[in-house]
C-alpha cells in the first residue's frame, strides 16, 4: 500500500510539474503578457516599463524556474493585477468555488443515485424514460444557458431568489442547482447501467433464493457493487464542477476561483493563474488518488493489486 | 423513500427562500446601485487600468483644476488660481481649509509630495503620457506651489484637471502604496468605506468636501459599486429595483429596457472612435493596401453609416478624420470617401486588381461590425479574413508589421484633444507603420505648441495628408447608452467619466 502511494505522488508531482509549466507557455503563447497588462490604450513606452517592472523579458524557461523556486518555498508571488499576495486572494475565492462544488456534487449525488436505483429496478417503467429525459437534456444543455433561463424564472418572473453575489447563504441556491444538474447524467447512467448489471448477476440470484428480502439485497448486495465505479466517477466529475465553476461564477456574478482564474488569464496575471492552477490540479489530484483508496475500501478486490 | 427526501428537501428550500424575500435598495435607501462589467485592481489613481476605476478614483480625489464640460472650460479645484510663468513654469495658489477623508489638512506638502512621487521612474504610473511632461514640483509657500515642466505640452492643464489627483502626504507615507490601493483616501465628494477587491466597492457621502467645489456637494447618501460580468443579469436587476445605473448597454437591450417605465435609458456621444488602419508599410511584402488606389477603394467600398445606423446606433456618425471632431484641432476640411462601390471596383481595377483580392482583417471590435465591413468589401471584390485577437495579441501582430489592416476603436483617454490619438497612430511610436517625417513633425508640433493658433495649423496639414493618402479610414464616433432608474437624475458626459456626485433622486 505504502509503495502504491508513493508511486500515486511520484506521479501526482510530474503531473504538476507539466501542467504549471504547460499553462505558463500558454500564457506567453497567446499574447506578449507585458501588453496585456499594460491593458487596452497603454502605449508602446508603458508595456516597456512593464516588462522590465516584472522581468518579463527574461527566457521564459528562467521565468518559469523563478517560478518553481518561489512556490517551493511557498511563496505564489504577487498578483501583478491586484498588487496583491497571490495567497490573500486565493483565500478569499476559494472557499466560494469550494462551497458551490461541494454542494453540487452533493444535490448531483441526492438526484442521480434514487433516480439511477429506480430507473435499474423498474427499467423501462416512466420513471426509467423520465430519468433519461433528464440526462439527454442535462447533458445537452449548455450551463451557461440553464443558468439564465434560472435567472428569468426566479430572478425577475418569480424573484424570490437573488440572481447575483453570495451575500448570504440565499446566493448559492441558482449557481448549485445549475451546476448540480450538469453533474448528475453521468453519474445517473452510471449508477442505473451498475445497477442492471448487479441485479441480473449469479450472487443476487442467490441472494434472492435465501430469501433475503428486496430493499436488503437492493442495498447492501447490488448498490455497493454498482457504486465501485461511481467513486472513480464523482472524483472525476468534482474536478469538472470546479472547472464549471468559471462559467457558473461569472453568470452568477460569485467571488470564486474560477471567475478569478478566468479574468486573470484575460489579463495575464501569471502568478494569479499558476496558482490556481497549481491548487485546482492539487485538489484533482487529491480527489482522484482519494477515489483510488476508497475504492480499494470497498472492494476489496481492488486491493489486491 | 430517498425520492421523498429529495423533494422534501426542495419544497423546504423554496419555503425558506420565500419566506426570507429580498431587500430593496435604491431611492428608498438613499443608495445609488450600480453595476459595471470590468474588475478593477487598486484605487490608486495612477496604477488604474479599467475605465469603471478610474471613475471611483474620481469620486474619491481632487486636482487642482477641474474641467467643467458643459461650459467646456478648466475650472479652480484645490488651486484657487494658476498662471504661466513662462512656456516651462506654472505656478498654483492653493485652497485653503481643505480636508483629507481621514481630517488630515490639505496644503501645499500634499501636492508637491503626489507630484514628485507619481512622476519618479519607480512609481510605476501606468500611462507615462499622463506625467512625463513634468520635471518637479516645488513648494514656494505652505498654500503655493510650482510646476517645472520636462517640455512644453499643450496638454498641461487638460492632464491637472483630469488623470492627476492629489494624495495626502502625512496618510500615504504611513499606509504605503499598496494599502492606499484599497484603502484611498482623497478630498473628493465621496469616501470609500468598504471594498471586495476587484469586484465592490461601497461609497459614502462626504460630509467634509469643501465648499465651492466644482463638483459640488453630493446629494445620494452612498453608491454601491458592483461588478456583474453577465450582462443579462445586470439588465435583470435593473428592471426588478436592484440596481440603479448601467452603462454600455447595446442598441438592442436599450431598445428593450426602454419599454420599462422604471427605466430610462440615454445616450450620448463619447471620444472613442472606431477605425481601421492600413499598413502601409509592411516590409518587403507586396500587400494591396500598400497601393493608395486600394486604400481609397476600400474607403469607398463600406456603407460605414450603414454600419454604424445596424450596429451602433444613437447618434452615431460617420467620421472623416483621424480623430473625434469633438476634439480640440480636428477640423473637418479634409478628403471625404463616400459609399461609392462602383468607385472603389474603378480604383481597384486602376491599381492592378480588377477582380479584387484576398486578405486578412484583424479585429478587436464587435464581430457583428467587422462582419458587416467583411460583406461589403465582398461587394467589390474584396474576401476578408476575420481574424478575432484579444487586445493584447492583437497589438503586437499589429505593431510588428505582421497585420494588413486593423478594426479596433481609440477612446483618447476621453481627452477632448486629438493630440492625444493622431499623434499616437501617426506621430512615429510603435503603433505608427507610416512613419512619414513630415507628419510626425507636424504632430509633435501640434502637441508641444501652447500657442492654440500653431497647434491648429499644424494639425490642419497632419489630418489633410492623412486623408488625402488615406492612411487610415475612421469609422463612426461611438456613444454609450445608459440604463438608469427612473427615479435618478444623471447627465451623461464624453469624456466617458460618470459623475454620480452630480446625481440626485427625483
Amino acid at each position: 500500500m505504502i509503495a502504491f502511494l508513493g508511486k500515486r505522488l511520484l506521479v501526482a508531482v510530474g503531473v504538476t510539474l507539466v501542467i504549471t509549466f504547460l499553462t505558463f507557455l500558454l500564457l506567453f503563447v497567446s499574447g506578449d503578457p507585458a501588453t496585456a497588462l499594460a491593458g487596452a490604450a497603454s502605449r508602446a513606452e508603458d508595456v516597456e516599463k512593464i516588462r522590465a517592472l516584472y522581468g518579463l523579458d527574461r527566457p521564459i524557461l528562467v521565468q518559469y524556474a523563478d517560478w518553481l523556486g518561489n512556490a517551493l518555498r511557498g511563496d505564489l508571488g504577487q498578483s501583478l493585477f491586484f498588487q496583491l499576495p497571490v495567497v490573500d486572494l486565493l483565500a478569499g475565492r476559494l472557499p466560494v468555488t469550494l462551497t458551490v462544488g461541494a454542494l453540487a456534487m452533493g444535490l448531483a449525488l441526492a438526484i442521480s443515485v434514487p433516480l439511477g436505483i429506480v430507473a435499474a429496478v423498474w427499467r423501462g417503467g416512466v420513471i426509467d424514460r423520465l430519468a433519461l429525459v433528464l440526462a439527454v437534456v442535462g447533458q445537452a444543455m449548455p450551463t451557461f444557458w440553464f443558468g439564465l433561463i434560472l435567472i428569468v424564472v426566479f430572478g425577475m418572473m418569480v424573484p424570490i431568489l437573488p440572481i447575483s453575489g453570495a451575500d448570504d447563504w440565499r446566493g448559492y441556491v441558482l449557481p448549485v442547482i445549475v451546476l448540480g444538474y450538469y453533474a448528475t447524467p453521468a453519474i445517473m447512467r452510471l449508477v442505473r447501467s451498475g445497477m442492471i448489471d448487479a441485479l441480473q448477476s449469479d450472487y443476487i440470484r442467490t441472494a434472492r433464493a435465501n430469501g433475503l428480502l428486496g430493499p436488503t439485497i437492493l442495498l447492501n448486495h447490488a448498490l455497493r457493487n454498482a457504486i465501485v465505479p461511481l467513486v472513480s466517477l464523482t472524483a472525476v466529475q468534482f474536478g469538472f464542477l470546479l472547472s464549471g465553476s468559471i462559467v457558473v461564477e461569472s453568470v452568477f456574478a460569485l467571488n470564486g476561483l474560477g471567475r478569478l482564474g478566468w479574468e486573470s488569464i484575460i489579463r495575464s496575471d501569471l502568478p494569479t493563474v499558476q496558482a490556481i492552477i497549481l491548487v485546482l490540479s492539487g485538489i484533482f489530484i487529491l480527489l482522484t488518488t482519494c477515489a483510488d483508496i476508497l475504492t480499494a475500501w470497498i472492494d476489496p478486490r481492488a486491493r489486491v493489486h | 423513500m430517498k425520492r421523498i427526501g429529495v423533494l422534501g428537501l426542495c419544497i423546504g428550500v423554496a419555503l425558506a427562500v420565500g419566506i426570507s424575500g429580498g431587500a430593496q435598495a435604491g431611492k428608498a435607501d438613499d443608495t445609488l446601485n450600480v453595476a459595471v462589467s470590468g474588475e478593477s485592481a487598486t484605487l490608486d489613481n495612477y496604477k488604474i487600468a479599467s475605465r469603471e476605476g478610474l471613475i471611483i478614483a474620481r469620486h474619491l480625489f481632487d486636482n487642482l483644476l477641474y474641467k467643467d464640460l458643459d461650459t467646456n472650460t478648466i475650472v479652480p479645484a484645490l488651486a484657487t488660481s494658476y498662471r504661466f510663468v513662462d512656456d516651462l513654469t506654472m505656478e498654483f495658489e492653493l485652497r485653503q481649509g481643505v480636508k483629507f477623508h481621514n481630517g488630515e489638512a490639505f496644503d501645499a506638502d500634499d501636492v508637491v509630495y503626489t507630484i514628485n512621487m507619481v512622476t519618479a521612474e519607480d512609481y510605476g504610473t501606468r500611462y507615462r503620457i499622463v506625467v512625463d511632461w513634468i520635471k518637479n514640483a516645488e513648494k514656494i509657500g505652505p498654500y503655493k506651489v510650482r510646476i517645472n515642466m520636462a517640455k512644453p505640452y499643450a496638454l498641461a492643464l487638460e492632464m491637472l484637471a483630469g488623470p492627476l489627483p492629489i494624495y495626502p502626504k502625512d496618510y500615504f507615507e504611513s499606509v504605503g502604496a499598496s494599502k492606499f490601493g484599497t484603502a484611498p483616501v482623497g478630498t473628493g465628494p465621496y469616501k470609500l468605506i468598504d471594498l471586495t477587491p476587484g469586484t465592490r466597492w461601497i461609497l459614502q457621502a462626504f460630509d467634509g468636501h469643501y465648499a465651492d467645489s466644482p463638483k459640488g456637494q453630493p446629494a445620494i447618501g452612498k453608491i454601491d459599486v458592483r461588478v456583474l460580468p453577465e450582462a443579462n443579469i445586470q439588465y435583470a436587476e435593473l428592471l426588478t429595483g436592484k440596481l440603479d445605473w448601467i452603462w454600455r448597454v447595446p442598441p438592442d437591450q436599450a431598445g428593450k429596457l426602454k419599454r420599462s417605465p422604471k427605466i430610462d435609458v440615454l445616450s450620448a456621444p463619447i471620444m472613442r472612435i472606431g477605425y481601421i488602419h492600413f499598413n502601409v508599410n509592411a516590409g518587403t511584402e507586396d500587400i494591396p493596401t500598400r497601393k493608395k488606389e486600394v486604400r481609397q477603394a476600400i474607403l469607398h467600398a463600406v456603407d460605414r453609416q450603414g454600419i454604424a445606423d445596424a450596429f451602433v446606433g444613437g447618434s452615431a456618425k460617420v467620421v472623416h478624420t483621424a480623430c473625434n471632431p469633438a476634439q480640440f484641432g480636428c477640423m473637418q476640411d479634409v478628403a471625404k470617401y463616400d459609399y461609392d462601390p462602383e468607385k472603389a471596383k474603378a480604383l481597384l481595377a486602376k491599381a492592378g486588381y480588377p477582380d479584387g483580392f484576398e486578405t486578412e482583417l484583424l479585429v478587436i471590435a464587435p464581430r457583428p461590425q467587422a462582419e458587416a465591413v467583411a460583406a461589403d468589401l465582398a461587394k467589390v471584390g474584396i474576401k476578408v479574413r476575420l481574424n478575432e485577437q484579444q487586445y493584447a495579441a492583437a497589438a503586437d501582430k499589429w505593431r510588428a508589421g505582421d497585420a494588413v489592416m486593423i478594426f479596433s476603436n481609440w477612446g483618447s483617454y476621453g481627452i477632448g484633444d486629438m493630440a492625444l490619438i493622431t499623434s499616437n497612430f501617426f506621430g512615429g511610436g510603435v503603433d505608427d507603420l507610416v512613419q512619414d517625417p513630415q507628419l510626425t513633425e507636424w504632430l509633435n508640433t501640434g502637441d508641444t505648441a501652447t500657442d492654440a493658433n500653431v497647434r491648429e495649423e499644424n494639425y490642419a496639414r497632419a489630418l489633410k495628408t492623412i486623408a488625402e493618402n488615406a492612411y487610415w479610414m475612421s469609422m463612426w464616433n461611438f456613444n454609450v447608452n445608459y440604463a438608469i432608474s427612473s427615479e435618478l437624475n444623471f447627465t451623461p458626459h464624453p469624456d466617458e467619466f460618470a459623475r454620480w456626485f452630480k446625481s440626485s433622486w427625483k
